[in-house]
């Protein structure tokens, strides 16, 4: 059987599987429970400054997006970091290190963006034995307002001072969390990488309001007729956070700089493909605030077993193996033919195809009377939509043509040779090839 | 103390609470959250062959997307727009056969989209409601004599009254709802739903219904033809065939339409006899709905026998597995020989001869079975009685694609006419009848 071990800027886990900074990690009891179910590690959830704790608003601090059968899709959020004392928490963690000594613990901080505040925090964060520590400058709701979290995460030099105190300050591994909240996640990825951070870790959650209620005109979650944006998360916001991871990853300056995935990742297979896409671990939360920490042993057994029908030993193995496959649009393929191919012992004639392809694509795909749907080669452009929409899995395929047949579309002969947009002559701005 | 082994006719060989819970609905309505996920699983097909399958035509890839976006009353609209007793339907059609025999779902994983439950609780949820659903046109002055208020009368009725005409319905029974209040079994329309879907369609105004009225005994043809601006026949089938063989005329050889009836109209099930062995002749729905029913009284054995094979059965195999999980005997190739009476001339057994097809058509082969049988419903077919001197099609009133006779200013639609003998064709047949009296009374043909 696969080795899961991870070994994460030295921090050793049993399993790639964190949970990230949020409500499942805000205490003693969660951890413990989360530790005794398998968890590999735990971000405990964020921790304030010396004094009054912040205060969380006392109506719904959540809402849900659903698809079929209230499957929960995409949830916000507009808690707050820990509302606890700050001594509680440092007790606890300790309590908790001392009993797990093979899980990683991470202590994510928000202070304020003042040296001091990071001076005085840090060595006491440090006496809890913690593996590590993660800067939240991702919180998009809230601490935002009072110039902490995405506030800071907003501003590439603030991350760059901020990393840099901790890394004076503090003499373990720092991990710096991201927000999606802004347009170039590479810029912040490089100023947390300039400041010494050791990792990144992304995505925090996205700005957001799940749904407006109709009735009382208020956004949900209400608060006694208003709401506010919150951070959202879940199922629906991975391709986001994949995109952003592989940003990062492939980007000449920040490339190499370990990152720990983070967004919507619910099985096993999410995390496989973070982990491709060049992270060293992955970090949880929707999911298993939806089913509950026991989610986490389908995770193990489904990389397991993937891992052991790829012949992969370690996850070092795979991790960043698909990164060298992000690339930009323009030097994708053209001279890649497809066509859509449908199969008409699987198809059961709904339509879908047909409808999607006549009403909105390229008029593609023929109907007959009794219903036998076909592609037009003439007309596909081999958008894939039909594939998209197919309620069958497989019936629709792309077929890719092979070179020195002629596509039925524009009449040309399908090249063997990779030419891209660079070189093509449409381009204004083409380089003739050497 | 009487029990299913009590010999002969009896009452009550059930307690009332086993009998009502017998009798209950057949498909309990769907909960709102229950309606969500069967609607989740429509693919909105693109020319949805359900629809292709529906006699009225509904949208129901519309419809289902109604209900699942969480408003189930205008999914009710869309229904009722075409067939304004979308709610009996959605409890009586044989949707095995029609829209969910078509389902792709069907064919990709022989379970379909629940189409006939999901109908039933968007029609519920809207004639929960007050009002009606829809408003009349102004009135044109015209009136319109509908005779008989079966599903294609009132159909008719409805969509005439909405269009602003005046209508007469008249009919022979004392109450409106034909085969909905007195056919069907009482599992598929249990709460009074016939009576109560009457009422609710009437809420439409411009309806006048007057019962106890028999064309030919009451009231002719020639009358209301000549005093109305238009007449429509939704009359059904009062005749019922007769089997033709010795001891069909003992008394308890009985026509099963007048045992359904019988029990529909029951106000107390506990009263009403059953046999302890009960044999049913026939393959149509009407077989089925007696034999399940004489068995949910309480009737120990009870076995439909019919001449042909099972893939020829009218009955849907939906149908016959319903009657087969209630403990009914299915025998195929087999028919009716003789009804033998004991010394006390009360019937005692049923003769069956094997058939079988050897290419030239339906024989007996001789060969005969004896069957115990205090009971024998015969569900062998209905007729039409009704001598208007119209044209005729075989048996049954001849009729347009609108539902013209061969009589101008008769219309005629339902089980009187050809083709299926269903709810749903029969308002489709009242609904298209209606609007082709429309354009005729109003000009435009």
């Amino acid at each position: 059987m696969a080795d899961l071990t991870t070994d994460f800027l030295g921090i050793k886990s049993p399993n790639p599987f964190w949970l990230a900074s949020a409500p499942p990690t805000d205490k003693e009891y969660n951890v413990r429970r989360a530790f005794e179910a398998g968890w590999g590690g735990v971000v405990w959830k964020t921790l304030g400054a010396e004094g009054p704790p912040v205060v969380n608003v006392n109506g719904p601090r959540y809402g849900a997006i659903y698809g079929a059968d209230r499957r929960l899709l995409g949830l916000n959020n507009i808690e707050l970091i820990t509302d606890r004392p700050l001594e509680t928490n440092l007790e606890e963690m300790a309590r908790v290190k001392a009993d797990y000594p093979d899980r990683a613990l991470i202590a994510s901080i928000m202070v304020p963006c003042e040296e001091q505040a990071w001076k005085d925090i840090l060595p006491r964060v440090a006496e809890t034995n913690a593996d590590g520590i993660e800067l939240n400058f991702g919180c998009p709701h809230g601490m935002s307002e009072r110039g902490m979290g995405a506030a800071v995460g907003q501003v590439p030099e603030y991350i760059e001072m901020v990393t840099r105190w901790c890394k004076q300050y503090y003499d373990r591994p720092v991990i710096v969390k991201l927000t999606p909240n802004i347009t170039d996640v590479r810029k912040p990825a490089l100023a947390a990488k300039n400041g010494g951070a050791d990792a990144v870790s992304l995505i925090n959650t996205i700005n957001s309001i799940t749904s407006v209620n109709l009735d009382t005109m208020s956004p949900e979650p209400s608060i006694d007729g208003k709401g506010s944006h919150g951070g959202y998360c879940g199922p629906a916001v991975k391709p986001i956070a994949m995109s952003m991871v592989s940003e990062i990853a492939r980007h000449e300056p920040t490339h190499g700089l370990p990152i720990s995935g983070i967004g919507g990742i619910t099985t096993w297979r999410d995390a496989a493909e973070f982990m491709a896409l060049g992270c060293g671990n992955v970090q949880v939360c929707t999911a298993v605030m939806t089913y509950g920490f026991k989610i986490v042993q389908e995770m193990i057994s489904g990389l397991s077993q993937w891992m052991d029908e790829k012949g992969h030993t370690n996850t070092s193995d795979f991790i960043g193996m698909a990164v060298p496959n992000v690339t930009d649009w323009q030097y994708l393929n053209l001279n890649y033919i497809a066509k859509a191919k449908i199969d008409q012992d699987a198809c059961i004639s709904c339509g879908r195809c047909y409808a999607a392809c006549e009403d909105t694509s390229h008029q593609a795909i023929a109907m007959s009377e009794d219903r036998t749907f076909t592609v037009i080669d003439e007309e596909c452009v081999a958008c894939n939509l039909c594939v998209d929409v197919c309620p069958v899995q497989d019936c629709i395929t792309m077929e890719q043509m092979a070179p020195g047949t002629v596509d039925p579309r524009t009449g040309k002969v399908v090249e063997k040779d990779y030419a891209n947009w660079t070189t093509h002559p449409n381009n204004p701005g083409a380089v003739a090839a050497e | 103390m009487t029990d299913v082994m009590t010999p002969g006719l009896a009452v009550g060989r059930l307690p009332a609470e086993v009998l009502a819970e017998n009798f209950d609905d057949l498909h309990p309505a769907l909960t709102p959250h229950e309606a969500v996920v069967a609607a989740d699983r429509c693919y909105f097909c693109h020319d949805a062959p359900c629809v292709t399958a529906c006699p009225t035509d509904i949208d129901i890839p519309l419809f289902i997307r109604q209900i699942s976006t969480g408003t189930p009353e205008a999914a009710a609209r869309t229904i009722f727009d075409q067939n304004i007793l979308g709610g009996m339907c959605a409890r009586v059609c044989p949707t095995e056969d029609l829209c969910e025999g078509a389902c792709v779902r069907e064919m990709a994983e022989g379970k379909p989209v629940e189409i006939g439950r999901l109908q039933r609780h968007a029609t519920d949820t809207l004639m929960a409601q007050q009002g009606h659903p829809f408003t009349r046109a102004a009135e044109t002055g015209k009136r319109v004599a509908v005779i008989g208020a079966g599903p294609a009368g009132l159909a008719c009725a409805h969509r005439l009254a909405m269009l602003g005409h005046d209508v007469v319905l008249l009919e022979a029974k004392g109450k409106a709802g034909g085969l909905n209040e007195f056919g069907i079994a009482a599992y598929k329309a249990t709460d009074d739903i016939a009576a109560r879907e009457v009422e609710w369609l009437m809420g439409i105004g411009g309806i006048e219904l007057h019962t106890g009225q028999i064309l030919g005994e009451s009231f002719q043809l020639e009358e209301v033809a000549g005093s109305f601006d238009a007449v429509f026949l939704g009359t059904g089938l009062s005749g019922v065939n007769a089997l033709g063989v010795a001891g069909e005329d003992l008394d308890d050889v009985v026509d099963a339409v007048r045992f359904i009836a019988h029990l529909r109209q029951a106000k107390d099930l506990t009263e009403l006899p059953i046999g302890r062995n009960v044999v049913v002749i026939g393959g149509g729905m009407t077989a089925i709905d007696a034999a399940v029913q004489s068995k949910l009284l309480g009737a120990q054995n009870v076995t439909v026998a019919y001449r042909r094979g099972r893939d020829q059965m009218g009955a849907s195999r939906y149908e016959q597995d319903l009657a087969a999980s209630k403990g009914v005997n299915l025998m195929f190739n087999v028919q009716p020989k003789e009804a033998h009476a004991d010394e006390d001339e009360y019937l005692a057994e049923v003769e069956l001869e094997y058939t079988a097809d050897d290419g030239s058509g339906l024989k007996g082969t001789g060969e005969t079975v004896r069957l115990p049988a205090d009971q024998l419903f015969t569900a062998i077919g209905q007729t039409l009685t009704l001598d208007a001197g119209l044209e005729l099609d075989g048996r049954k009133i001849a009729v347009g694609p609108t539902g013209r006779t061969s009589r101008e200013g008769v219309w005629a639609g339902g089980d009187c006419t050809p083709g299926d003998d269903l709810t749903v064709v029969a308002v489709a047949e009242g609904r298209d009848a209606a609007m082709d009296i429309h354009a005729t009374l109003m000009g435009a043909n």
